[in-house]
């Protein structure tokens, strides 16, 4: 729906906009780094600067923001950059076409339209990093393009993002949050629950529970509602019937291919070995796996590629921290769905097959710079460096040794030695003034 | 199951027992690592020599020294770089906890170089502890001493099953790329970086590359030349130039160019006697393949200075090549060995011009007391991954690389 769309879409990139703008002086601007014996006397920094041309191929699931928010990032670092939207999302990419160079400048941020040949074609070309949203197959000969011109890739992928619910957790605001994640956009979100683990005990109160929300949110027809929304197309629809295969139907199931339409379906029954746990499902589809206890939900997650987010619902602070430490995956939300990718300050991004990279907010602007390392000395003090020169003797190597394994913390020092002026100052103005 | 998959699916098991994610563990197994390099100093240095002529010193110095700080950085901070970092926080997340967690990739292989085969197979080897993984260390199979020292010492002091040295040529090499790693990093050519990204990419793998390519130095015709040319000597010649941020060539007005090349001969001078061959300071090419292909590059330029070779001994002396044109054979390479070009320029801008032709320099190294002309340099529309103002020594804390995710 237009709302949804302002929702999802287009708020996430205002807010990255006006993130950009207001920091970019301190994002672009010389980082000093931390000083050493060597360096005490030099400036050492790191300068970012601008990498050259960047590609960015676009998803079509939120075809705006995940093609623009890296856009953003690219401006912001002072590149030039080629954006691929995709063309599954034609009407959007579409009009993308005809909006952007209305607004930006056209020769250094161009769109090119087009499906697979395009893509091909400007994959042969060199770019200074290539930013790519999409599958892991996919993924896998981007990154191979890239190599041959050794260009720097960011892969957001995805994968099955699993969802542990806790029995002794309130279950009902659990549900509320993972049924909502996992119905915006019909399940087409690459951090959408993928699958619930929890314990068999709980299994038929997170089924009722799923139930009431989705009455709460789509009123009586998920069919009819306007927030409810479509699968992109044909191909996908017939992916996501298949799925269901082999499962039992908690509810749900009803799909209407003319339209497009696929509604909420909860799987129970569900093993490993079940069609709809073989793939990323990417639509909505919830299967629920019965798991004894966390230590078989956290065997269950690592028996798998490491997920772009992993969920757990739960009260217990020892168990989340468990997971944490028995698990890996691009990020971690504990008791919420999703909203992790709002927050620019946390770099988002996966592991393994979910994917390389971070981006989002100042994240962005570092992976699209080149982070260069700058090293200011003086023509003097040239006595300092014979430890270095030849003649190579024993002395000057017991000189190095002291130099390079002492531990001097020079923040340190310059602390205690402001705080030993402070102190006299202090001392001064109580004999002089206050006696 | 080939002896590369062994190592890879044992390094991997051993990962799972989850006994690296412990830091006493790692800091362990670093701690072992520090006693290697105090306790077999000899053997490292022997070697050494046998590869590269390098003398006792020159080993610790360019090499060992500064893995010894590395560990000694890591082992103080791990607990710091380990420990949750927490994000700047905004309405929504105004009462919730938000961090950033380290945590280990997994199992990294470390693929290393030969020119200085103890500090950059080591040295990520450091960070692949700290941060928790387990590793497998594929030594350059050109340092033959040194490889094999490293093949019978690591295990000696490291947990055998989390870090296996596997030695070998390109058949094991690409034995190894063909398993799956959680990354890859790699000192070496460009040409095999590319390979390495292409294996790398079929599982999905991040890489690490520390390339080379042909790294400027500018001299202003306004600085102190002396001290300039004493730096630049010093970076070029040691390890008879087989170091990847050795100053590859020389930019400077022609003015300058005979005081240049006076300076360059006096430290050479200073540094490695009248005779560098019997010099202990001086090194050796690593091969006879090196060595012809070194020699090759001279062929259209004008040598200044030195020229003194030995094929059987794999001795290059010290050359400074004069009025070196751009299309010099010289030119068309990273050196990676003990030629300094000079090649004459009308100013900062053309040096500049210059420099942007060619593909993006792992370092570059103005001299000048002037700050407006390395200000110039940074601001101007330059592709660089590196500067450098004067020049930085081996110390392991400013090791500057270049960082491919």
């Amino acid at each position: 729906s237009e709302r949804a769309s302002e929702l999802y879409e287009i708020l996430v990139l205002e807010a990255e906009l006006h993130l950009s703008i207001t920091r970019l002086a301190e994002w672009a601007a010389p980082r000093p780094v931390e000083k050493n014996l060597f360096t005490l006397l030099d400036e050492v920094y790191v300068k970012p600067e601008p990498l050259g041309v960047v590609l960015i191929i676009g998803p079509w699931n939120y075809p705006w923001s995940l093609t623009l928010l890296p856009l953003v990032g690219a401006i912001a670092a002072g590149n030039a950059a080629i954006l691929k939207p995709s063309e599954i999302s034609s009407n959007s990419s579409k009009v993308m076409e005809e909006l952007l160079p209305l607004y930006l400048d056209k020769d250094l941020y161009q769109v090119v339209e087009g499906g697979v040949p395009e893509a091909q074609e400007l994959l042969k070309q060199r770019f200074d990093h290539i930013f790519y949203t999409g599958s892991i197959a996919v993924g896998k000969l981007v990154m191979e393009a890239a190599a041959r011109h050794l260009t720097p890739v960011t892969l957001e992928l995805g994968g099955k993002s699993p969802c542990y619910i806790d029995k002794n957790c309130d279950v009902g605001i659990a549900c509320r949050r993972i049924t909502w994640a996992k119905l915006i956009n019909c399940g087409q979100t690459c951090i959408a629950p993928d699958f619930i683990l929890c314990e068999p005990s709980v299994l038929n109160r997170v089924v009722e529970e799923i139930k009431k929300c989705i009455k709460e949110f789509y009123a009586d027809s998920t069919k009819t509602s306007d927030d409810y929304g479509r699968i992109i197309n044909q191909r996908q629809f017939k992916r996501l019937v298949g799925l269901m295969e082999g499962c039992t139907i908690a509810f749900g199931g009803d799909a209407d291919e003319a339209q497009g339409y696929i509604g909420p379906t909860v799987l129970k029954n569900v093993t490993g070995e079940s069609k709809v746990m073989q793939e990323e499902i990417f639509g909505p589809l919830l299967p629920i796996i019965t798991v004894n206890s966390v230590d078989e939900a956290i065997q269950f997650i690592n028996e798998r590629e490491k997920p772009l987010v992993l969920y757990v619902f739960s009260h217990d602070n020892k168990l989340i921290k468990k997971v944490i430490a028995e698990t890996s995956s691009g990020a971690l939300v504990a008791n919420d769905c999703v909203v992790h990718f709002l927050d620019s300050a946390l770099p988002f991004g996966g592991v393994g097959h979910s994917g390389m990279g971070r981006y989002r907010g100042r994240h962005t602007f570092d992976q699209l710079s080149n982070l260069r390392s700058c090293m200011i000395k003086q023509l003097r003090m040239e006595g300092l460096n014979s430890m270095r020169y030849p003649p190579h003797t024993a002395k000057k190597l017991s000189w190095a040794r002291r130099f390079v394994l002492s531990h001097l913390n020079v923040q340190r020092l310059r602390n205690m030695v402001m705080l030993a002026m402070l102190a006299s100052l202090a001392a001064f103005v109580v004999q002089r003034f206050l006696r | 199951m080939s002896r590369e998959q062994q190592a890879v699916a044992q390094a991997r098991k051993a990962f799972e027992t989850g006994r690296s994610r412990s830091l006493e563990y790692r800091v362990l197994q670093l701690k072992n690592l520090q006693r290697l390099f105090l306790e077999k100093q000899k053997e490292i240095s022997d070697a050494s020599k046998k590869d590269l002529n390098k003398s006792e010193v020159g080993t610790q110095l360019f090499e060992t020294l500064g893995l010894e700080g590395e560990i000694s950085l890591a082992i103080q901070k791990l607990k710091e770089w380990a420990a949750p970092r927490p994000v700047e926080k905004n309405l929504l997340t105004l009462s919730d906890t938000v961090y950033i967690q380290p945590e280990p990739l997994g199992v990294v292989l470390i693929i290393g170089a030969w020119n200085y085969p103890w500090a950059v197979t080591i040295q990520p080897l450091i960070g692949a502890i700290a941060a928790g993984n387990a590793a497998v260390v594929k030594p350059s199979e050109v340092c033959v001493h040194t490889a094999k020292v490293m093949e019978d010492l690591l295990p000696l002091y490291l947990d055998k099953e989390l870090y296996p040295v596997v030695t070998g040529g390109v058949p094991e090499t690409q034995e190894l790329l063909r398993q799956r790693f959680d990354h890859i990093f790699y000192t070496g050519n460009s040409m095999v970086g590319k390979v390495i990204m292409e294996a790398a990419a079929k599982h999905l793998t991040p890489v690490t590359l520390e390339l080379g390519g042909k790294s400027p130095c500018y001299i202003d015709k306004n600085c102190d030349i002396s001290i300039a040319c004493r730096r630049i000597t010093w970076g070029k010649y040691t390890n008879c130039g087989q170091t990847c941020i050795a100053p590859d060539y020389i930019l400077c007005e022609p003015s300058i160019q005979d005081r240049v090349i006076e300076e360059v001969k006096k430290s050479i001078k200073d540094f490695y006697t009248d005779n560098p061959k019997t010099c202990p300071d001086y090194g050796r090419i690593i091969n006879q393949r090196h060595f012809k292909r070194i020699m090759g590059l001279l062929k259209d330029s004008t040598v200044a200075a030195g020229g003194d070779n030995d094929e059987s001994n794999c001795f290059i002396g010290p050359i400074v090549l004069r009025d070196v044109k751009p299309e010099a054979t010289v030119m068309q390479e990273e050196i990676f060995g003990p030629l300094l070009p000079i090649l004459p320029v009308s100013g900062l801008d053309e040096a500049i011009k210059f420099i942007n032709k060619g593909e993006k320099p792992l370092a570059l190294y103005v001299f000048s007391a002037d700050e407006k002309v390395y200000l110039s340099i940074t601001t101007a529309d330059l592709h660089m991954c590196h500067f450098l103002l004067n020049l930085l020594y081996f110390n392991s804390k400013n090791y500057l690389q270049k960082v491919y995710e």
